[in-house]
């Protein structure tokens, strides 16, 4: 089959690509980029596993294809700590509060919750569960995830008021 | 060593990180990071994918197939359908429990999207082609999808390869569509009882078929390796050593010539137990291609054709005094174990260990009959948080108590807490034959019912319904039977069902165990090494723990029935304390003492009544490696193989609060508080967390799971557009709480809980909902409780106006 090239940013880095018009985008970051943070759940976009943030927005991998991301900025889990290592604040709290467990769910998760607290740096519990109910996990009973996105959320506005 | 003044206890303690401490997951470093290591992530040079054509029918004859177009797309290198499988007698599997399977439908398809050709390609995609190309040829006939309708008189036989054998592995057949009885308890007895019984209760207990569906469905890499004749197998397995023998039994290839690696498992759930033709197929494909190949199931495949979990039909019975003393159970269950009996459980036990039934309570007579069948439906039936069917027994029985107490019109926990075993009966023998290792029933009911201010509850319930609202409370208090387990009881394949730790201590006083089982997501990495911490005063830090590659891990049997801390838990324990008596030789010879006059001190050891003589662990691995005492081996690692003497019974109580609206049947929980008694607690952390997991999939089961078939034998709702997966705006705030019964015979006291909250949580949550209809002398509703059933149950009752 023909292959399309596509250009895009991808954690930062720029990307030149050749691929099907048919190849997912998942598949193309999971298999063409070597990336093993997004992963496959479900196929039809309901578990959120493949969750990535594509200009901006949360988008599910699994059903959009590679060619739509053309010309775009797109950032993995892998492209969320700090140039120098420093893990994102969002990451430190799943690990304090033991937000995951088999971990499949923790990428996807983290990456649409990066996203929410850009749509609303301070929501409530009840925010916190509806901003992330495009995103399955089978293990934590969501718990400890809605206590990590709001801990989060309370280091990320410190973090900015004792810069400021 | 010497006189410079140590840290405190309590510092040390801290430092040491062992049992008890609520430790950060070491695991957690990759997952937050995408730097896990799943088996899809593995990718192998020459790598190729395979994936298959599955039946459109529940049941039908193949007449042929055509691959010749499918082998002519481009990327599509071979096509392996049963003819090709036979010569080397591979188009059957043995199951573990005793019957066989086909790996690619042989003649006759069994059930729909059963495995019919493996199309092996360069990439999924061009599989995907392949497997559209390729033409097969049905003649669909009759499909069965209800055992009782199986069991009838003049039913079509479904499995003619099996028929006109007396037995199919688990004792003699009654219909060619049987597949097993089990009988347990004592008959004579229970009759006489309920012949006696002045009260008598009757309920049938339909537990519906589910699916455990973690997030990462099943998958594998096979790479043989064709110079060396080394077959490498990746994959999801709960069990990894398990797979490497039934590989070594089904394939021919020596035991020593498989090597399987269990990655990264996202969620197994008793999914990842058993053998599934993916695996079979995957390594036939790389032994004839000389290349790796991958095969992931998709999530249609994933609920459609592997591991389901339940599908009971049960019926019980509950004889007793007018007071509210229970003096018998009966039960029967006719079990749907669809179109092979291959679940993955103790091969002895074709029921598994369903004869738990009698639950918390001291019952004098029951009786137990469980009739297995096949049916055009996908096989399994073990599976999804549920320590060998106890998930069943204890819903039938906590149903079945709530049943007895609407009868006697008791209150449920007063007729519970009645007929309760008492602290002082433990060890206790039940009416079906286990010993109860500890337990104290009372305390922790006592403290469940005051925590949510129970006699509250009841009395705003009352109120309610005076205005004509429903509001439920449900209570259920489970007792499981984990750890499997004592290999006079259990056993796999004739593998009795012990667990490994192997530890080795390095010189610099660092560690490095490795275990059996495998983590699919419990922490192993974490807690295992906490419990080696404070067996051998090595901090947790310091140890690092390995599981689920056969070539370097000692065998075990896996990670499955809330086993892990049970078995390979008290294995650790036990080879820590082999490493500690090590050490104190080492340090008794060093400090000149006898080794009775040496103590224990959290990190090292000490003379008795001279604290300020004494040698660190640390000092003492570096010992082991250069000055060990006259006679003694060098070197400090300790192996320990545990064959446990009994099973734990972990229990709790747990009690939930609903309200339903009767206008639209919508159930929503209001409060969940969840006691939960594992015995010592290694990581309440974990422990919590594994509770929060537990509950939210006993939600999903009570609320909204099913896999339904329709009469043709279509499966329905096999998409996460339709099977119902818990978002964290359906799933309440889960309250938990604890008391600590150590079990008497495990090294460290623990007991397990990875399936306590499913088990207990189902029950509790059912309860609610039908307590909100008792008033209106509803006994039994059949799960799922959505809104549009609960709206049936109101609009039957006139209430929805």
């Amino acid at each position: 089959m023909a292959k399309t090239q596509i250009k895009l940013k991808v954690n930062g880095k720029d990307v030149e690509a050749l691929v099907e018009p048919r190849m997912l985008l998942i598949h193309f970051l999971r298999e063409q980029m070597n990336l093993t943070g997004p992963h496959i759940g479900c196929e039809t976009t309901h578990c959120g596993a493949c969750t990535v943030d594509l200009d901006g927005k949360s988008v599910k991998s699994c059903t959009i294809f590679a060619v739509q991301a053309d010309g775009s900025e797109l950032l993995t889990v892998e492209g969320l700590a700090a140039a120098d290592g420093t893990l994102h604040p969002l990451q430190q709290a799943f690990m304090q509060e033991h937000g995951l467990q088999c971990g499949f769910c923790t990428p996807g998760m983290i990456t649409r919750a990066y996203r929410l607290l850009q749509e609303n740096p301070n929501p409530s519990e009840e925010e916190i569960r509806w901003g992330l109910s495009g995103n399955l996990c089978r293990c934590t009973g969501y718990q400890n995830i809605v206590k990590a996105v709001r801990s989060a959320a309370t280091a990320i506005s410190q973090g900015r008021e004792a810069a400021e | 060593m010497g006189n410079q003044a140590i840290p405190s206890t309590e510092e040390r303690k801290e430092k040491l990180c062992g049992m008890g401490h609520s430790r950060r997951r070491v695991e957690d470093a990759r997952f937050i990071q995408g730097k896990g290591n799943y088996v899809d992530d593995v990718k192998l040079p020459g790598q190729v994918f395979g994936d298959f054509v599955r039946s459109p029918h529940a049941h039908a004859r193949i007449k042929s197939i055509n691959a010749e177009a499918a082998k002519k797309i481009p990327g599509v290198i071979a096509v392996l359908t049963a003819n090709d499988l036979r010569p080397l007698g591979l188009h059957w599997m043995p199951t573990l429990a005793g019957d066989t399977q086909a790996v690619l439908a042989d003649e006759k398809v069994h059930f729909q999207n059963q495995e019919v050709a493996f199309v092996i390609a360069e990439d999924r995609y061009a599989a995907a082609d392949g497997i559209q190309a390729v033409e097969v040829d049905y003649e669909p006939l009759d499909p069965i999808t209800d055992p009782k309708q199986a069991m009838a008189k003049d039913s079509p036989v479904l499995r003619e390869d099996a028929q006109g054998k007396d037995s199919v592995g688990q004792g003699p057949r009654k219909h060619p569509n049987h597949i097993f009885s089990w009988d347990v308890g004592d008959a004579q007895a229970t009759e006489d009882a309920f012949r006696a019984a002045k009260v008598k209760v009757k309920e049938e207990i339909f537990y519906q078929r589910v699916h455990p569906c973690p997030l990462e469905t099943c998958g594998c890499v096979a790479s043989m390796d064709k110079v060396r004749g080394e077959l490498t197998l990746y994959g999801t397995f709960q069990a990894p050593h398990v797979v490497r023998t039934v590989v070594s039994l089904i394939s021919g290839l020596p035991e020593n010539k498989i090597r399987v690696i269990a990655p990264d498992i996202g969620g197994g759930f008793g999914g990842k137990v058993g053998a599934y033709p993916g695996y079979v197929c995957a390594v036939v494909g790389s032994i004839v291609l000389g290349r790796p190949v991958k095969w992931i199931e998709s999530r249609l495949d994933n609920l459609s054709t592997t591991a389901f979990a339940r599908d009971y039909h049960m019926t019980g019975e509950l004889a007793a005094t007018p007071d509210g003393r229970i003096t018998g159970l009966k039960v029967h269950v006719l079990a749907d174990h669809g179109a092979f009996n291959a679940h993955a459980q103790p091969t002895k036990w074709p029921a598994g260990l369903f004869s738990i039934v009698t639950g918390s309570y001291d019952i004098p007579a029951a009786h137990c009959v469980v009739d297995g069948v096949y049916t055009n439906k996908a096989p399994g039936g073990v599976a999804y948080r549920c320590s060998f069917r106890v998930t069943e027994a204890s819903y039938l029985i906590e149903r079945m108590i709530d049943v007895l107490a609407a009868k006697l019109k008791m209150d449920p926990a007063e007729l519970r807490i009645k007929n309760f075993i008492r602290p002082e009966q433990f060890p206790y023998n039940s009416a079906l034959g286990w010993e109860y290792d500890s337990g104290d029933y009372h305390t922790a009911m006592k403290k469940a019912m005051q925590a949510v201010d129970y006699a509250g509850l009841r009395r705003e319930q009352a109120e309610k319904r005076k205005r004509g609202e429903l509001m439920g409370i449900g209570i259920a208090f489970f007792t499981e039977i984990v750890g499997a387990g004592p290999s006079r009881n259990c056993d796999i394949l004739g593998i009795g069902m012990f667990d490994s730790c192997e530890i080795r201590v390095h010189p610099t006083g660092s560690a490095i165990a490795r275990f059996g089982t495998k983590s699919q997501g419990q922490g192993h990495e974490t807690t295992y090494a906490q419990i080696l911490a404070s067996e051998t005063g090595i901090p947790a830090d310091s140890i690092s723990i390995e599981e689920g590659d056969t070539n370097t891990a000692p065998y075990g049997l896996g990670t499955y029935g809330s086993r892990s801390t049970p078995v390979a838990g008290a294995a650790a324990a036990r080879a820590g304390r082999k490493i500690r008596h090590k050490a104190q030789m080492i340090a008794a010879y060093m400090l000149e003492v006898h080794d009775d006059d040496l103590e224990f001190d959290v990190d090292g050891f000490r003379v008795k009544g001279l604290p300020e003589k004494r040698l660190s662990m640390k000092e003492l691995a570096w010992a082991a490696y250069h000055q060990v005492p006259p006679g003694m081996e060098p070197g400090l690692e300790a192996v320990d193989y545990y064959d446990p003497p009994n099973f734990t019974y972990p229990f709790g109580a747990y009690i939930c609060v609903v309200d339903i609206d009767r206008h639209t049947g919508e159930a929503k929980i209001r409060r969940f508080y969840a006691l939960d008694d594992c015995g010592t607690r290694i990581n309440p952390m974990i422990i919590e967390g594994q509770v929060h997991g537990g509950l939210t999939e006993a939600l999903a089961i009570a609320m909204g799971q099913e896999i339904v078939y329709d009469e043709n034998g279509n499966v329905q709702g096999v998409t996460f557009m339709d099977y119902f997966l818990p978002t964290a705006v359906e799933t309440p705030k889960w309250e938990t709480d604890f008391t600590v019964t150590p079990s008497p015979h495990h090294p460290i006291g623990a007991k397990g809980v990875g399936e306590s909250p499913n088990v207990g949580g189902v029950s509790a949550i059912s309860n609610a909902v039908i307590d909100a209809f008792t008033h209106h002398g509803v006994t039994h509703m059949p799960m799922p409780h959505t809104a549009w059933r609960v709206w049936q149950q109101c609009h039957a009752l006139g209430i929805d106006r």
